[in-house]
């Protein structure tokens, strides 16, 4: 059984609709990259993973439990899937090492030395233990955006979701979040990445979802998508930012 | 000016004019202390409310809100003192009138803090609502509770922005005290006037009034001054410039 599974999710915002149709999954230790033009539902998609996007049609069932149903407990649900944000979304007030602490503590109910521990570890592997007592507002974006991306870690995910994890970055920042990925990916996480980062794709990614208007209009597996994509829309999309 | 008459004995006994002036200073403070304690835990509260997707709640809080604030403080102070002994059951009425003790300081206290409630809960409500979206997303995200993405996240972050205008209500609530001078607390501005009546000492009593407002108020100001620094966040608010 898929991992992440969704089944004919749709969603409107008034009456205007936002997500048609889409159906998709994401099998364990699959990396799915998700592209597209702004606009087309990507960022939306994504976050009906862990159901902070509601949808009003279709069933998204994440390891078994239907994220849509009442019944289920969503914050234990989301407790198991990491999210990385294209804002970084670290809490301001907090050190670095705090916000990995945070839900460790308060959710998965670990000690302050257990979850300090865990959280050094995971600083010592995206290279910041030095600036594990810094707030987030004295690091640049690179570094806050891998402190992110550790803070998903901590809780020991089944799954990482990225939206746009390397779209608020300088150019030069780029790389340092984008080698943690590659490297996460590498390792065998199951990944789905919203990102115009083809190179990344290139690299790590099983399959890539081409996404138009709300719609899924390509989901093949790599090689597939960047040799011969089907469609016009995902055919042009590509010759634009592949040309840089 | 002449401070001499301070050290009089009062025309009605019970010690000095300066001893009025000192009753007057704390019932000021008393007033306005306990009022805030209600106005800031009330309007905390209240504030909150309105942010939730809960629609009862939130119209609650907003009908509290618009009820509070568009009523002229002075209407408030005579509600609680003269009208609210007469809706409550008759025998808590007639204990009100006859029994509480200091029925005017407990009116003045409740007035002035459920009326200031009303103004920290919008206070409380645009710094909740000046946190980003994305931010409660992250929060929820990591798997915690809407409530504990208010306790660890939301209402720390939202205090500390507020805290300038939370100060300035601060500062008001003290001015705003002397209101309650309409039904019998005799707080300072309540004490300068009978002074004056006594000795004709006016010019001179209200500057000394005057003084002291400011003394007080400027005091809130270097506490307040304390805990800005004190919460300040490195590299965020207040840090920048």
């Amino acid at each position: 059984m898929a991992m992440i599974e969704f089944k004919n999710i749709s969603k409107w915002y008034g009456n205007f609709q936002v997500l048609k149709n889409c159906t998709t999954q994401v099998e364990k230790g699959e990396v799915v990259v998700v592209c597209g033009p702004s606009g087309s539902g990507k960022s939306t998609l994504i976050k009906c993973v862990n159901g902070l996007e509601p949808f009003q049609q279709g069933e998204m069932i994440v390891n078994g439990k239907s994220v849509g149903d009442k019944s289920t407990n969503l914050p234990q649900l989301r407790a198991k899937i990491g999210m990385v944000f294209q804002n970084f979304e670290l809490f301001p007030h907090m050190n670095v090492t705090a916000n990995l602490n945070l839900a460790q503590v308060k959710v998965l109910g670990r000690s302050t030395e257990e979850a300090t521990e865990k959280s050094q570890a995971l600083l010592k592997r995206v290279g910041l233990i030095d600036h594990a007592q810094k707030f987030p507002g004295q690091l640049s974006g690179g570094q806050q955006q891998r402190v992110a991306i550790a803070r998903g870690l901590a809780m020991d995910p089944i799954a990482m979701l990225f939206d746009e994890p390397t779209s608020a970055l300088d150019p030069e920042m780029i790389n340092e979040v984008l080698d943690v990925m590659v490297e996460l990916a590498q390792e065998g996480m199951t990944m789905m990445c919203v990102t115009h980062e083809m190179g990344f794709a290139r690299k790590v990614a099983h399959r890539v979802i081409f996404m138009d208007r709300g719609e899924i209009v390509e989901d093949a597996p790599k090689t597939e998508f960047f040799g011969t994509p089907r469609s016009e829309r995902a055919q042009q999309f590509l010759s634009k930012i592949l040309h840089h | 000016m002449d401070f001499g008459f301070l050290s009089q004995p009062a025309f009605s006994g019970g010690g000095t004019y300066f001893d009025w002036v000192i009753t007057g200073i704390k019932w000021t403070m008393l007033v306005s202390l306990c009022a805030w304690v209600i106005a800031f835990t009330v309007g905390s509260v209240l504030g909150v409310m309105r942010t939730t997707k809960v629609v009862w709640l939130k119209g609650l809080a907003t009908v509290y809100v618009e009820l509070f604030r568009n009523i002229p403080l002075l209407v408030h102070m005579f509600i609680w003192y003269f009208v609210m002994p007469e809706l409550v059951p008759k025998s808590l009425g007639l204990w009100m009138k006859q029994g509480m003790p200091m029925p005017e300081f407990w009116s003045a206290v409740f007035a002035l803090g459920f009326y200031t409630a009303s103004r920290v809960a919008e206070q409380v409500r645009s710094g909740i609502e000046s946190i980003p979206r994305g931010q409660t997303h992250a929060a929820l995200a990591t798997g915690l509770t809407m409530p504990q993405v208010y306790r660890y996240l939301l209402l720390p972050m939202g205090y500390r922005i507020v805290v300038p205008p939370l100060t300035s209500e601060f500062l008001t609530i003290f001015k705003n005290s002397s209101v309650a001078l309409t039904i019998g607390v005799l707080e300072l501005t309540a004490q300068a006037r009978t002074i004056s009546e006594y000795t004709f000492r006016t010019f001179e009593i209200f500057t000394l009034a005057t003084v002291v407002y400011v003394v007080i108020t400027l005091a809130v100001v270097v506490i307040m001054q304390f805990v800005e620094t004190k919460i300040r966040v490195p590299g965020y608010i207040g840090t920048g410039r």
